[in-house]
C-alpha cells in the first residue's frame, strides 16, 4: 500500500542544489497511479524553511517531482522525473507544514509549492494548499501553467498567489527553451487567473543567448501587463548551479559554456517589463 | 535595608529644572528617572545626521593608529599598574574632542593590571617584547598576592585535572572576570557626591548588624566604593572637570557617564566590560538641550560619534592563549538599545538611533556591542532601521526583549553577549564554561580522558562490548555530569572568592546598590554535539573502535540519525535534556555568596579551542573539530533553512539557561530577497518570527562566501569587514585562520 512505504523514506530536506534520485523507485507502479489519481501521496524533491525568494515573506517551500518541460537552463533536471522523489504522504506533508504556521504568520509569509511542476501531481498539490490555507498560512503555486487547467475555479481559490514562471512568448521559442512547442495552454491559464481576479507574479529566467531576447520580453510584458493582476514580476539570471546535475544525470547540457547575465542586460529586462507598466525587480 | 530616602537640596532642584520630578529625586532610581522623563521615537531615520568634519578628522588620526597596531599587536604598553588615578589624562586631540578621557595618556597605550594575575601580565608584555619593570615584578610577587595566586591556593585537584585536560575552559583565574556593569548613568543623574553620600548612609547601617564575615566583608567593600567615587572625581578633575553635581546639559551627561565607565576601565581588565543601557537615558538630556536650542541634531550627533569612538578604543593586554579563547581582541562594551517599557510604550528614542548611526558615521565596527532588545512590538521604523544596519554592516546582535524583561525587568542591560542583569541592581560572578562533549567521552571512557587516556574524573568500569546502547551512555553522561557540576561549582566558588579579597570592582560595584542579585553563571559547550551523538546511538548504530590501552577513541556510525538544528523533536527534545539537567546538577551544590545559579549556552569564538581539545564524538565528528558556536546545530548539519534552525535553537528552555542561549545565523543578502527593501522587510520579518516564538539571541551576518574567502587572502582589502561571531562582533581579519575556516564553514542560509 501506497502510504505505507510512503512512511518508511526519511524525509531528508535539503536544498534544491542537493542532488536527488531514485528516491521513490521502490514504490510499485499501482501504487504511484493510485497516488497521483488522489493525492493521497506525493513525490517530493526537497523542502527548506525560512526562504525569503519564493513568495512574499519568509516561507517553508517544498518542491515537486516530475515536469513536462525540458528546459534547457533548468538548474534542477534531477525533478524532472517522478520517482527521483521522495515519497510522501498528504498527512504527512501538512503535518511537515503546520509546525511552521504559527512562524509563518508572524512572518507575514507562507507556503510555496514548487518543482518540478506541481501540477504534474496536481491532486497532491490542491489538496496540500487547501489544508495549508485552512491553517490560515498563505499558499502560493510556482506553475509553469501548463496544467493549469487541471484546476477548477473553486481550487484556485486556495491559491493566495501563483507564481506563473513564464518561458517564452512565441511558440518556436517556447520549443527551443522547453521542447514543447506548444504554449496556448500557458496564455490560457494566464486570461482565467485574470478573469477570476486571482493574484499573480511573474518570473523569467533570464539566459544570455537564448531568452535575453528584446522582442520576446516585450510581447511577454505587453501581455503580462494587460492581465492586470501581476503584482510582480521578477527577472531571474542564469545561473550555473545546476550544471553537475546536468553531468552527473548523463543530460545534454546545451549551456555549458553561457555566463550568466551582465548587470547591464538584467537592468534591460527588468526596463523593458517596467515600461509596460509592470512592478518588476 | 531600608530605603534611603533624601530629599534633594534646592540647589540640585534647580539645577535640574526641567525634568519631571519624582522617586529618583528622592532616591537612586535611574529608571524612574527615564520613565518620567523620556519620549518615544516612533518614526524611521530620516532625521539623522552624518559625521561632522571634526569626528572625521579624529576617527582618521585613529584609523593610522589602527594599521600600526594591528602591525605590532599592540601599539603600546604603559608598566604602570593601573587604577583609577594611575595615569595623567590624555587626549586624542585635544582641541578638537568632545568628549574626553582615555584608560592612558596616550591613545591604544595599553595599560597592566597585576591584580588579576601577574602571570598574564608578564606573559603579555615579553610576547609583545616588553621587559618587565623589575619594580612592579618585586610589588607584585612579594609584597601584593594577586587573584590569580588566591585561586591556586585554594584549588582543589580535581579542578585542577579539569583544567589540564580542558573539561573545563577559559576559567577566569589569571585575569580579571568582568561581566559586572556599573549603573554609570548614576554619575551623570546624580553627581559623585550624592552617590558617596548614599553609600556612606549603606555602611552606616552595617553597623548595628552583628559583624559576622559577611558583614565585615560587606563593610570593607563599602569603605572601597566610597574610596573609588573620591577617585572617580579626581580622575574627572585631571581633565578639568568637576563631577560632584550632576551632568546639566547633554554634553555633560555623556562625559560624566564616560567618567564613570572611564574608571572601571582603568582598573579592571575584565573579560568583558559592558556599558549598560545609556541611549535612552542619554536621550532625556539630548532632547531637553535639543528643545531649548543648545544644540544642533549634528551636535547631538557628534557628541554621540565622539563618545562612540572612545568606546571603541578601549583595550586590554591579553595574551596570545586568551586570543585563541576570544579572537579579535574583543571587550565587549556592550550597549543594550531599545526594548519595551513595563508600561508598553517602547523604550525606543532618536538617541537609540544616533548609537546606531555611528555604524555609518564611522564605519562598521565590533565594538562597541550594539545589541537591540528585539520585541515585535518595538515601532516599525526603528525595527527597520536594526534591520537595515544589520545587513548593511553586520554588527549588531538582537536579544528577546519579551524573555529578558519578564526575567529581569525593564531596565537590565547585557554583559558580555548574552548575559541579561538589571541594571544597578544585579551581577554576576562570570565563569566560562564545562565541555559537555568531552564530559559524554568521558563516560564511554570510564573516567578517562579520550585524548590523553589520563585519569581525569573518578574511575568507573567502561563501555563494554563493540556498539554503544543508548540507556548506557545516557547513565554514564549523568554520572560524569554529576561530578563535573560539583567540580566545577568548587573552581567557580574558588575563584570568585578571591576576585572579591584581590581584585573587587570598586568603582564598578560603587555603581550598584547595596546588597545586589549575584548570579553565578556556568556556561556549557558542545550543547549539538551531545545531541547528535545521543541520537546517534539511539537512532543508528554506533560500533566503538578502541586503542591498545583499551580507551575508546572512535566511532563507526551505521544509519542515519536526526540531527539538531532541523526542527525535529527527536534530537532537539535531547539538546533541552541536556541544559536542563546539567543546569539541575549545578543547583545541587551551595555557592559563594549565595549566588544564584545560572548557565549560558554560549562559546564565542572558543568553540574552536573546546573543540581541537575534544577527540571523535559519536556523531561522526572527527578530533579536533570545532564544535558548533553557542547552541548553534553543528555546521552544515541544519539542512532544513534558517527557520527549522532557529526553531530547534528556540527549543533550549531559558528557565535553564537564565545566562543565555546564543545563535549565530549567516545569510547572504540575496537570500533575503530580490531588492534591498524586501532584504530590510524579510529581516524585518526573520527577527518578528523568532522573537516572536521563544527565540533569545540571534547574531546576523548577511554576507557573501566570496567575500568571505577573499578576505582571508587578502586581508588588507578588508580592514573593517564585521562578522558577527556567536555574541560578539569581530574584525574577520583579526580572526586567526582556522577561526576564520570555522566561520565560513558554518552553515549559509538562503539563496
Amino acid at each position: 500500500m501506497a502510504t505505507a512505504s510512503a512512511e518508511k523514506v526519511n524525509l531528508e530536506a535539503k536544498s534544491p542544489y542537493e542532488m536527488r534520485v531514485h528516491l521513490g523507485d521502490d514504490v510499485p507502479e499501482v501504487d504511484v497511479r493510485s497516488a497521483l489519481k488522489t493525492g493521497d501521496m506525493g513525490f517530493l524533491h526537497s523542502y527548506t524553511t525560512g526562504s525569503a525568494v519564493d513568495g512574499p515573506g519568509i516561507r517553508v517551500v517544498a518542491w515537486t517531482t516530475a515536469c513536462m518541460f525540458r528546459c534547457q537552463y533548468c538548474h534542477n533536471p534531477d525533478t524532472w522525473t517522478l520517482s527521483n522523489g521522495i515519497p510522501v504522504t498528504l498527512e504527512r506533508a501538512i503535518d511537515g507544514v503546520r509546525k511552521y504556521a504559527h512562524g509563518l504568520k508572524l512572518m507575514h509569509g507562507g507556503f510555496t509549492l514548487s518543482g518540478g511542476e506541481p501540477l504534474m501531481q496536481d491532486r497532491f498539490a490542491v489538496r496540500l494548499l487547501a489544508a495549508v490555507k485552512a491553517m490560515g498560512v498563505h499558499t502560493a503555486m510556482e506553475t509553469n501553467g501548463f496544467f493549469g487547467d487541471k484546476l477548477s475555479d473553486e481550487e484556485l481559490k486556495n491559491i493566495d498567489l501563483v507564481i506563473l514562471d513564464m518561458k517564452a512568448f512565441t511558440a518556436e521559442q517556447h520549443e527551443r527553451v522547453t521542447g514543447i512547442k506548444d504554449n496556448a495552454e500557458v496564455f490560457h491559464f494566464a486570461r482565467r487567473l485574470a478573469e477570476l481576479k486571482r493574484p499573480m507574479w511573474l518570473r523569467y529566467v533570464l539566459v544570455p543567448g537564448l531568452t535575453d531576447v528584446d522582442e520576446e520580453m516585450e510581447q511577454m510584458a505587453k501581455f503580462a501587463a494587460s492581465l492586470g493582476v501581476i503584482e510582480r514580476v521578477e527577472i531571474l539570471p542564469f545561473h550555473q548551479l545546476g550544471e553537475y546535475k546536468w553531468e552527473r544525470l548523463k543530460l545534454d547540457y546545451k549551456l555549458l559554456d553561457t555566463k550568466p547575465p551582465s548587470g547591464e542586460r538584467v537592468a534591460n529586462a527588468i526596463g523593458i517589463f517596467q515600461a509596460a507598466g509592470l512592478n518588476a525587480c | 535595608m531600608s530605603t534611603v530616602v533624601l530629599e534633594p537640596s534646592p540647589a540640585e532642584e534647580k539645577k535640574q529644572a526641567g525634568f519631571k520630578p519624582g522617586l529618583w529625586t528622592k532616591e537612586i532610581n535611574v529608571r524612574n528617572f527615564i520613565q518620567l522623563n523620556y519620549e518615544p521615537y516612533y518614526g524611521d531615520e530620516a532625521f539623522l545626521a552624518g559625521p561632522t568634519d571634526r569626528t572625521t578628522g579624529i576617527w582618521k588620526k585613529l584609523t593610522d593608529l589602527f594599521v600600526e597596531e594591528r602591525k605590532k599587536g599592540v601599539l603600546d604598553v604603559s608598566q604602570i599598574p593601573s587604577t583609577i588615578i594611575a595615569h595623567d589624562a590624555g587626549y586624542i586631540d585635544k582641541a578638537n574632542e568632545v568628549i574626553v578621557g582615555l584608560q592612558t595618556e596616550a591613545p591604544l597605550k595599553r595599560a597592566i593590571m597585576p591584580n588579576g594575575g601577574l602571570k598574564m601580565v608578564l606573559t603579555s608584555l615579553e610576547t609583545y617584547g616588553y621587559k618587565p619593570d623589575p619594580v612592579m615584578v618585586e610589588t607584585f610577587t612579594k609584597y601584593r598576592k594577586t587573584h590569580n595566586d588566591g585561586v591556586f591556593d585554594a584549588y582543589t585537584s580535581d579542578v585542577r585535572k579539569c583544567r589540564s585536560s580542558h573539561v573545563l575552559t577559559g576559567l577566569p583565574d589569571a585575569y580579571g572576570r568582568g561581566r559586572i556593569i556599573g549603573d554609570y548613568r548614576r554619575v551623570a543623574l546624580y553627581g559623585v557626591d550624592r552617590l558617596a553620600e548614599v553609600k556612606k548612609q549603606e555602611k552606616a547601617s552595617l553597623d548595628n548588624k552583628w559583624s559576622s564575615d559577611e558583614i565585615i566583608r560587606d563593610r570593607e567593600e563599602l569603605s572601597e566604593q566610597i574610596r573609588a567615587l573620591g577617585e572617580l572625581k579626581e580622575m574627572a578633575a585631571k581633565y578639568g572637570f568637576d563631577i560632584s553635581g550632576p551632568a546639566t546639559s547633554a554634553r555633560e551627561a555623556v562625559q560624566w557617564l564616560y567618567f564613570g565607565y572611564l574608571a572601571s576601565v582603568k582598573e579592571q581588565n575584565g573579560a568583558a566590560m559592558s556599558l549598560g543601557r545609556v541611549s535612552t537615558f542619554l536621550d532625556v538630556f539630548i532632547e531637553k538641550d535639543l528643545e531649548e536650542g543648545k544644540i544642533t541634531e549634528s551636535e547631538a550627533q557628534e557628541i554621540i560619534d565622539d563618545f562612540v569612538i572612545k568606546l571603541r578604543i578601549v583595550r586590554f593586554l591579553r595574551t596570545p592563549e586568551y586570543d585563541d579563547l576570544f579572537s579579535g581582541d574583543p571587550t565587549w562594551v556592550t550597549e543594550s538599545i531599545a526594548g519595551m517599557g513595563d508600561d508598553g510604550r517602547p523604550l525606543v528614542t532618536k538617541t537609540s538611533f544616533r548609537f546606531l548611526q555611528t555604524l555609518y558615521n564611522l564605519g562598521p565596527a565590533p565594538e562597541p556591542n550594539l545589541t537591540i532588545w528585539y520585541s515585535p512590538q518595538l515601532p516599525e521604523g526603528f525595527r527597520r532601521f536594526s534591520s537595515k544596519v544589520a545587513i548593511d554592516t553586520s554588527s549588531i546582535q538582537f536579544e528577546s526583549d519579551e524573555i529578558m524583561r519578564m526575567a529581569w525587568g525593564d531596565d537590565g542591560a547585557i554583559a558580555c553577549c548574552v548575559s541579561p542583569m538589571a541594571m544597578g541592581k544585579q551581577m554576576q560572578f562570570f565563569g566560562a564554561r564545562a565541555n559537555l562533549a568531552k564530559a559524554l567521552l568521558y563516560g564511554i571512557n570510564g573516567g578517562r580522558d579520550e585524548v590523553s587516556g589520563k585519569q581525569v574524573a573518578p574511575a568507573f568500569e567502561p563501555v563494554q562490548g563493540d556498539y554503544l546502547d543508548f540507556d548506557d551512555v545516557v547513565d554514564r553522561l549523568d554520572k560524569v555530569m554529576d561530578w563535573l557540576a560539583a567540580t566545577y561549582v568548587t573552581a567557580m566558588n574558588c575563584i570568585h572568592y578571591m576576585h572579591d579579597k584581590y581584585a573587587y570592582e570598586r568603582i564598578e560595584m560603587a555603581l550598584h546598590d547595596y546588597a545586589p542579585l549575584r548570579t553565578m553563571a556556568f556556561g556549557i559547550a558542545g550543547m549539538s554535539v551531545v545531541a547528535d551523538s545521543l541520537s546517534a546511538i539511539k537512532y543508528a548504530k554506533v560500533k566503538v573502535k578502541r586503542d591498545d590501552t583499551g580507551l575508546v577513541t572512535g566511532y563507526e556510525t551505521e544509519g542515519e540519525f536526526p540531527l539538531f538544528g532541523n526542527n525535529d523533536n527527536r534530537v532537539d527534545g535531547m539538546a533541552a535534556w541536556l541544559v536542563t539537567t546539567f543546569m539541575g546538577k549545578l543547583r545541587k551544590f551551595p555557592t559563594y555568596r549565595n549566588a544564584l545559579h545560572t548557565q549560558s549556552v554560549l562559546t564565542i569564538t572558543s568553540n574552536v579551542v573546546y573543540g581541537k581539545a575534544t577527540g571523535d564524538t559519536p556523531d561522526g565528528r572527527k578530533k579536533g573539530e570545532p564544535f558548533a558556536p553557542g547552541a548553534n546545530p553543528m555546521h552544515g548539519r541544519d539542512s532544513h533553512g534558517v527557520h527549522a534552525s532557529a526553531a530547534s535553537v528556540a527549543k533550549i528552555p531559558y528557565r535553564d539557561a537564565q545566562d543565555g542561549i546564543s545563535l549565530t545565523t549567516t545569510l547572504i543578502p540575496s537570500g533575503l530577497g530580490r531588492t534591498k527593501d524586501d532584504q530590510i522587510t524579510n529581516l524585518t520579518s526573520i527577527l518578528d518570527g523568532f522573537f516572536g516564538s521563544t527565540g533569545y539571541h540571534m547574531n546576523i551576518n548577511v554576507l557573501n562566501r566570496e567575500t568571505l574567502l577573499d578576505a582571508m587572502d587578502h586581508p588588507e582589502k578588508y580592514p573593517s569587514l564585521t562578522i558577527r561571531v556567536s555574541g560578539y562582533a569581530v574584525n574577520f581579519v583579526r580572526l586567526t585562520r582556522e577561526q576564520q575556516m570555522d566561520v565560513i564553514n558554518r552553515t549559509f542560509h538562503g539563496g
